[in-house]
């Protein structure tokens, strides 16, 4: 019975395991993506709705003056320009370029907003 | 026996027993403590700026290079160069006094740019500052052809190297946000900064709705004047000395 329940167990940690590397699995475009890992939220949840959250933060931001909040297209740039470019845009490794090229999806937050690092990784150390 | 402890339960407590309206009403009661949420704006507070003909000086354009900076714009060379803020000289042809003034959105109470604009791009905020949208502006022109003061520029060619706080972008209409990026963090405008700094301190920004405010102290005690003050805008921008 007890080495039931430990085989049961080791089981589930492993089934586990193999979920989280999954979605830890490095996309399959080579993205400089400046800081990796879980940011404002989960990865695979920003892959599909990063375009809802920063479309609310924009208005909340344009009508409300609520400034400085987790989803907003700054920080997006702040935290994810290439690390030697300072660039979300100009390569198809570049972040949000990347991905969109990858997707043929139309990028246009940066017609208007800028695309590159305020303070340059280099100067902030 | 789970179901039969769940009801006696809520009969012992009546407060735990909402019915559909209280639950409602109590529900509102929360959105509203929520909708005060830090950081939002209010129309408690109406953001304007009081200008001292006296003490502007002729030639000095302190407030239009600080504008250009603080907003990433270049300075304008070409009549199709957008153009936040702008020295206007005056010539009272009776005494030859010759003055100048800066001249920008006026933020309105009641805009004319708002009222024509059919995507409802152009708007004004709670606190009085009036903006331009420019996710949804569609570039028809209206606003520029509607604002008494020739306030507002339209951006006719792609922009690159724009400020993080100030987006701009080729197609979209554009005007003085009253530093909006700057009020909200409790700062001053640029042109009332670069003014004060000249040591001219010819702008004066502040809240015209707070009493205790310099500005509504300003305006309480001396004369001063809104441009075309007849079209009955009530400009959140004042004169004085005009």
């Amino acid at each position: 019975m007890k080495m039931a329940i430990r085989l049961t167990a080791i089981l589930f940690s492993v089934m586990i395991a193999a979920t989280a590397s999954a979605a830890d699995k490095p996309h399959s475009i080579p993205l400089d993506i400046g800081k990796g890992g879980k940011c404002v939220e989960e990865p695979m949840e920003m892959r599909k709705i990063h375009m809802n959250l920063l479309k609310h933060q924009r208005d909340e931001t344009m009508h409300k003056g609520i400034r400085g909040q987790k989803h907003s297209l700054a920080d997006c740039v702040e935290c994810h320009a290439g690390k030697e470019t300072n660039n979300v845009l100009g390569s198809d490794k570049a972040f949000c370029q990347g991905c969109h090229t990858y997707a043929a999806v139309k990028l246009d937050c940066f017609e208007c907003h800028t695309s590159k690092r305020k303070v340059p990784a280099e100067a902030r150390k | 026996m789970n179901q039969a402890n769940l009801d006696n339960k809520t009969n012992a407590d009546p407060k735990t027993n909402l019915d559909r309206r209280e639950f409602l009403t109590k529900s509102s009661i929360g959105l509203a403590g929520l909708a005060i949420a830090p950081g939002m704006i209010t129309n408690k507070v109406r953001w304007g700026m009081l200008i001292d003909n006296n003490q502007c000086e002729t030639g000095c354009n302190d407030c239009v290079t600080a504008c250009n900076t603080e907003n990433g714009l270049a300075p304008a060379t070409k009549p199709t160069d957008a153009q936040w803020i702008r020295k206007v000289q005056l010539r009272d042809t009776l005494t030859d006094r010759v003055s100048s003034l800066p001249m920008m959105c006026q933020h309105c109470e009641h805009p004319p740019c708002v009222d024509v604009c059919p995507t409802q791009a152009s708007f004004k905020r709670a606190d009085g500052i009036v903006l331009v949208d420019k996710h949804i502006c569609i570039g028809c022109r209206y606003c520029v052809m509607a604002c008494p003061y020739q306030a507002r520029s339209f951006v006719h060619e792609v922009l690159t190297d724009q400020k993080t706080e100030v987006p701009r972008g080729k197609g979209t209409v554009e005007s003085c946000t009253l530093c909006v990026h700057r009020v909200d963090k409790g700062e001053t405008t640029a042109c009332a900064e670069a003014c004060s700094k000249a040591g001219h301190n010819a702008i004066l920004f502040g809240d015209l709705n707070d009493p205790e405010s310099a500005i509504a102290k300003r305006i309480r005690s001396v004369a001063s004047t809104q441009i075309r003050a007849d079209l009955g805008l009530n400009t959140g921008v004042r004169y004085e000395g005009i």
